[in-house]
């Protein structure tokens, strides 16, 4: 079993009646980097804070490597690293004294070289010294990315890591994400960017009123409910269909000028060869070519339209 | 046990302290040694001394216990709540940590930080009036547990605190009138019969009675009954701490 996280039948309602989560089960492989997708108020942090110890559980079990978060929790910690949303950080501190504090507060003797190495990935080297109160907000989340990782952990969750963040430090962002599971570190990622979950993640959970609505791989997801169209652009516009295409499914737009073919990427044959040959035997010519394929964010759309 | 955590902590409290040193030191300092060189030094001549004690003298381990309560109370009741203000907090929450070990690295360096301005001003008022300590390890004792006591109390107030303003109002409007009236100034003895049953219910007049019994001998009441009155509110203390952690109040959702 290649599972470092399972959670089972996990509940959770806050003290106002709220519940957020709702028999969540779920499974993260190690080395992976998940991706959990929802709306706002969907239940993703209340899930990821859960598992990291921060919201206590109505209901259910989360084991980490084998184990228990309650029973064994200082096992569990030692492992994991958090990035929160909000930008929590120690403003008058410096960024080299923040970081070796997270280091030693969970529980590692301090080790220097290592402290630098991470300060380096994340380009904060030359702002080790500078008090967090005088960054930016893009360098404060490398701070707080910094101190998640301060500690060697085996899974970092990075919730909402890039909220309001701007475009280039993003692919920045997701160039650091890569490194880290390249260097082994499972990741977990919360995001309503449909974009990152498509850039970024091998698997992706949809999330909606407290309920995972769906876990799969990306690709797969994106197959299985991604659908292709083909626009075939004609010379001149057709009134109705001929009988010759009928077996193709296709549908006339816009005032007969374009003929849709929609097809499945999965499928052994897409069945476009055969439906240009028989356009030619039917003696229709077309101007242009062009296929769509529905992004991730139609998908989830889709999906969170169609929850319950 | 996790002591790199505890210390991690710990030496996070005691660099905020460093940072702020004028605030935090130096005015507390300051503040109280003036009460030395006007009671002590200027009125206190004119004012007869009390049981042999003069009134200079009679009123530093008073003044001691007046700086030590405020202090503890503010500094752990700062420290915690500091953190919650700023959502720092996830931090401590997802360490592998147990609550002990929280308390232990915050009540601890509050507890060390009021114990070194105790001394401190010890040390201060001893250039100003006559100082005698009859029982120094009792004296360090109050101290100690003293220091300990009022930072777990303020810790409980760090975590009670939705506001800054909840985080003064305890040592501002309930602290400092205790202690005035908890004999710091004047012996109880010195009360019509009605006040000095009343002021026994103010848990503070046992600590100062205990705390000056270790200087000079003399006290209010009998030292033993002060140790187990300083006892007592440490364990409340440190129940309702547990009562805080068993439940996450103020801390988890």
């Amino acid at each position: 079993m290649n599972d470092i996280i399972t959670v089972s039948g996990l509940d959770k309602t806050y003290a106002s009646g709220f519940q957020a989560l709702k028999g969540i089960h779920l499974s993260i492989e190690r080395g992976e980097i998940f991706a959990l997708l929802g709306p706002n108020g969907a239940g993703k942090t209340t899930l990821i804070s859960t598992i990291c110890g921060i919201v206590t559980p109505t209901a259910g079990t989360v084991t980490v490597d084998g184990h228990d978060i309650v029973d064994d929790y200082r096992t569990v910690r030692a492992m994991i690293g958090l990035v929160p949303q909000e930008l929590s950080t120690d403003m008058f501190e410096t960024v080299l004294s923040t970081v070796s504090f997270s280091r030693g507060l969970f529980g590692k003797a301090s080790n220097p070289v290592y402290v630098e190495n991470v300060l380096r990935q994340l380009s904060l080297y030359d702002k080790r010294n500078d008090k967090i109160l005088t960054l930016s907000g893009g360098m404060k989340r490398r701070v707080l990315i910094a101190k998640a990782l301060a500690h060697e952990p085996k899974i970092l969750f990075l919730d909402e890591p890039t909220a309001g963040v701007d475009v280039a430090l993003r692919r920045d962002m997701w160039d650091i994400v890569r490194n880290m599971r390249a260097s082994g570190v499972t990741i977990i990622l919360t995001t309503h960017y449909i974009e990152e979950a498509e850039e970024m993640a091998d698997r992706i959970g949809v999330i909606s009123k407290g309920e995972i609505v769906v876990v799969e791989q990306k690709d797969e997801l994106m197959r299985k409910l991604g659908k292709k169209q083909l626009q075939v652009h004609l010379s001149a516009p057709l009134e109705a269909l001929p009988d010759e295409l009928a077996t193709h499914q296709l549908t006339l737009d816009n005032d007969g000028k374009t003929l849709i073919y929609t097809y499945d990427t999965r499928a052994e044959r897409t069945g476009i060869t055969s439906l240009l040959s028989d356009l030619r035997a039917a003696e229709i010519h077309f101007s242009d070519l062009s296929t769509t394929q529905s992004s991730l964010e139609d998908i989830f759309v889709d999906i969170v339209k169609d929850a319950p | 046990m996790n002591f790199t955590a505890v210390r991690a902590i710990y030496m996070f409290e005691m660099s905020r302290w460093g940072r702020t040193l004028l605030q935090s030191v130096a005015s507390p300092v300051l503040s109280t040694s003036l009460y030395f060189i006007v009671f002590g030094a200027a009125i206190g001549s004119r004012i007869e001394s009390i049981d042999g004690v003069s009134y200079g003298a009679f009123i530093v381990p008073g003044l001691i216990m007046l700086l030590l309560l405020n202090e503890s109370t503010s500094n752990a009741a700062f420290g915690i709540y500091f953190p919650r203000f700023t959502g720092t907090i996830y931090e401590i929450l997802s360490a592998p940590i147990s609550p002990f070990e929280v308390v232990l690295g915050y009540v601890g360096a509050a507890a060390t930080k009021s114990i070194v301005l105790g001394l401190l001003i010890l040390f201060t008022a001893s250039f100003f009036v006559d100082l005698r300590i009859d029982h120094p390890f009792v004296m360090l004792l109050f101290l100690v547990l003293t220091a300990v006591s009022f930072s777990l109390f303020g810790f409980i107030i760090g975590v009670w605190a939705d506001g800054f303003e909840k985080l003064q109002v305890i040592p501002l409007l309930v602290l400092t009138p205790l202690t005035f009236l908890g004999g710091t100034f004047y012996s109880i003895s010195m009360l019509p019969p009605f006040w000095q049953t009343v002021t026994l219910f103010n848990p503070i007049v046992y600590l100062i009675s205990g705390f000056r019994w270790s200087f000079y001998g003399i006290s209010d009441l009998p030292v033993l009954v002060s140790l187990g009155m300083t006892f007592v509110f440490l364990l409340v203390c440190v129940a309702i701490i547990w009562w805080i952690f068993k439940t996450g109040y103020r801390l988890k959702a």
